[in-house]
């Protein structure tokens, strides 16, 4: 397209371009002064005078977190925390989106339990109810209250259903003659189909479980048991300089490590960081998926 | 039929489902009743004695419950309209630079701050506006006294809305930019052809094609209107900011689970979900009538 290019509308494009990557760099920055932090040596930091490049670059604050068992222990319960939740979080929903993508003729009771899930996920009963709940039916101080402890993930069962309803309805049909009965109809087609969305749910199921910290300070008697977030909310959160003036936070400082919880928030953000570049394309489809449906 | 046949295997499928639904998102509502009792943990939430609305009471005579409500529909509504202004804004500009490279490579940038935890991202924030930070430093560099950020009531709002706007417009974005996208090209062609500045096409054409998708996304948000964002702030305030940093769920953490009034807890949370849920119902019900949005 041949097209005449004011002046006027170059110098906006310019502009507008040199905005959008400050913008980007904005959204890095915290990431990379994290990580220039813990690389840098205790004294420099401690004095004010890293930004934007390590100052006498060292892997010491790494090495130190190598002698913390506390860390390994916390990234392990995330660990196992992450796989339990996704296993179990496919599966459920899985098995639960198939019969509710079948129409209220094909199957009576289907209009009534997607109400039923719709009301629990707009309403609950609060925080203190649901922490005698925990505690009565025994998930405190124990792994399966951090999985199971947020709910039925109800959205991503309208996801799942949703993308099922909208896959043909010949294929059913034609393995229905065939004599495929419903569990071969949503092994065999159905899920294969689903790969997309149950990668969608999948990826969003990995980071929040990742990511949560708050149930693991109410459901944990004890620190050992807290998750990674919950771990790293005590060291880098709650003993925290911010609010104090120079004179405790110079005090502070000596005994809180700095470039050590640097560190430490970096290793917890690496995997994230890894994996992200690969998951991209799906959250993004995930996100047309759950909006734009007829 | 065969479908009748079919029905004892849909029961199966759904049981592991209804399970964890029946435990960890039912069986809570029946501690609801505590808001209605003077609950004693002796004697269990059916035994306590009731006392009708006398929870109800005590939190509207509280100073506490008016400065919460009060701070938790402030930040709420900033961050509703933040969150709805800058995501739009920014997608608009991204769609103008026609370099494919380009634009994925700043879309990939701003979706990450969502992925990270609110943890995470505070650890850092109270990092860079600490009192010997990086923030502080450039301001001491124009000659501004270091301000302890996170200890001032007055500036505590600003950048909560703010954080959580940095965190979340690159993912906000999205939906504007897959509206954005399905604009028919043609469109813009015929509008160059007849000599239309590029302005003129931002305007005429792509503005009142997104309309539709802005005002969903704005009625969507204000089920929200009591969702100041408890895992943020929770992990920002101290109690020099309780002036105007406290909201409903931060303060129903501390008053129900650190300081176990349970009845008064449970009243201001139930009172809470009650509005919410109202409120979603109604953004849910527009979104449906006005545009067709069902979410199944």
């Amino acid at each position: 397209m041949v097209e005449e290019r004011s002046l006027l509308s170059k110098v906006g494009n310019g502009l507008n371009v040199v905005l959008l990557i400050l913008i980007t760099l904005l959204c890095l920055l915290p990431v990379w002064y994290t990580l220039v932090i813990s690389l840098s040596d205790k004294a420099p930091v401690a004095a004010g005078q890293v930004f934007a490049w390590p100052k006498q670059f060292t892997f010491g604050s790494y090495m130190a977190i190598m002698e913390d068992p506390q860390f390994f222990r916390s990234f392990w319960i995330s660990v196992q925390r992450v796989v339990y939740g996704a296993v179990i979080t496919f599966i459920v929903v899985l098995l639960m989106a198939y019969p509710l993508s079948k129409s209220s003729d094909e199957f009576k009771p289907r209009n009534v339990i997607m109400w039923l899930l719709v009301f629990c996920m707009l309403f609950n009963g609060g925080l203190v109810p649901w922490f005698m709940t925990m505690r009565d039916i025994g998930l405190i101080n124990n792994i399966w209250g951090l999985v199971l402890g947020g709910g039925l993930p109800v959205f991503n069962v309208i996801l799942v259903m949703n993308y099922f309803r909208n896959l043909p309805k010949e294929m059913e049909e034609s393995a229905l003659m065939d004599g495929a009965g419903p569990w071969r109809i949503l092994l065999g087609i159905y899920l294969p189909l689903a790969k997309p969305v149950m990668a969608t749910i999948l990826i969003f199921t990995v980071v929040g479980h990742w990511n949560e910290f708050f149930q693991a300070l109410v459901l944990m008697n004890k620190n050992e048991n807290y998750p990674l977030q919950s771990y790293i909310r005590q060291v880098a959160v709650v003993v925290n300089t911010s609010q104090m003036d120079a004179e405790t936070a110079k005090r502070m400082t000596s005994l809180s490590n700095q470039t050590l919880n640097a560190a430490k928030i970096f290793i917890s953000m690496l995997p994230l960081l890894v994996i992200y570049p690969f998951f991209q394309k799906y959250f993004v489809k995930g996100i047309t998926l759950g909006s734009v449906k007829g | 039929m065969r479908n009748k046949a079919f029905y004892k295997h849909y029961y199966l499928m759904l049981l592991p489902g209804l399970l964890w639904l029946f435990f960890v998102n039912i069986l809570p509502m029946h501690g609801i009743l505590m808001a209605f009792k003077d609950f004693n943990a002796g004697m269990g939430v059916f035994r306590s004695p009731w006392v009708g609305l006398d929870n109800f009471r005590y939190m509207f005579e509280l100073d506490d419950s008016r400065i919460i409500f009060k701070n938790t529909i402030f930040i709420a509504l900033l961050k509703m309209v933040g969150n709805l202004i800058v995501p739009l804004i920014f997608a608009l500009m991204l769609n103008e630079v026609r370099h494919r490279l380009f634009t994925r490579s700043v879309q990939t940038a701003v979706y990450l701050p969502h992925f990270l935890s609110w943890v995470i991202v505070a650890g850092i924030m109270l990092d860079i506006f600490s009192y010997t930070g990086p923030v502080n430093r450039l301001l001491s560099s124009f000659g501004v006294e270091p301000l302890l950020f996170f200890a001032k009531p007055e500036l505590f709002p600003a950048l909560v809305v703010a954080s959580d706007i940095w965190k979340e417009f690159g993912f906000a974005a999205i939906i504007f930019f897959s509206a954005l996208t399905s604009i028919n090209p043609e469109m813009y062609e015929a509008a160059a052809i007849d000599g239309a500045s590029q302005f003129k096409r931002l305007t005429q054409i792509t503005l009142p094609s997104i309309v539709p998708v802005v005002v969903l996304v704005g009625t969507l948000s204000m089920g929200n209107i009591l969702n100041a964002g408890f895992d943020q702030i929770f992990n920002l305030y101290n109690p020099t900011v309780y002036s105007t940093g406290d909201i409903i769920d931060t303060w129903v953490y501390r008053a129900g689970l650190i300081d176990m009034q349970y009845g008064l807890a449970t009243a201001v949370g139930l009172l809470k979900s009650v509005v919410g849920f109202v409120m979603i119902s109604i953004t849910y019900g527009l979104a449906y009538r006005f545009a067709n949005y069902r979410i199944f």
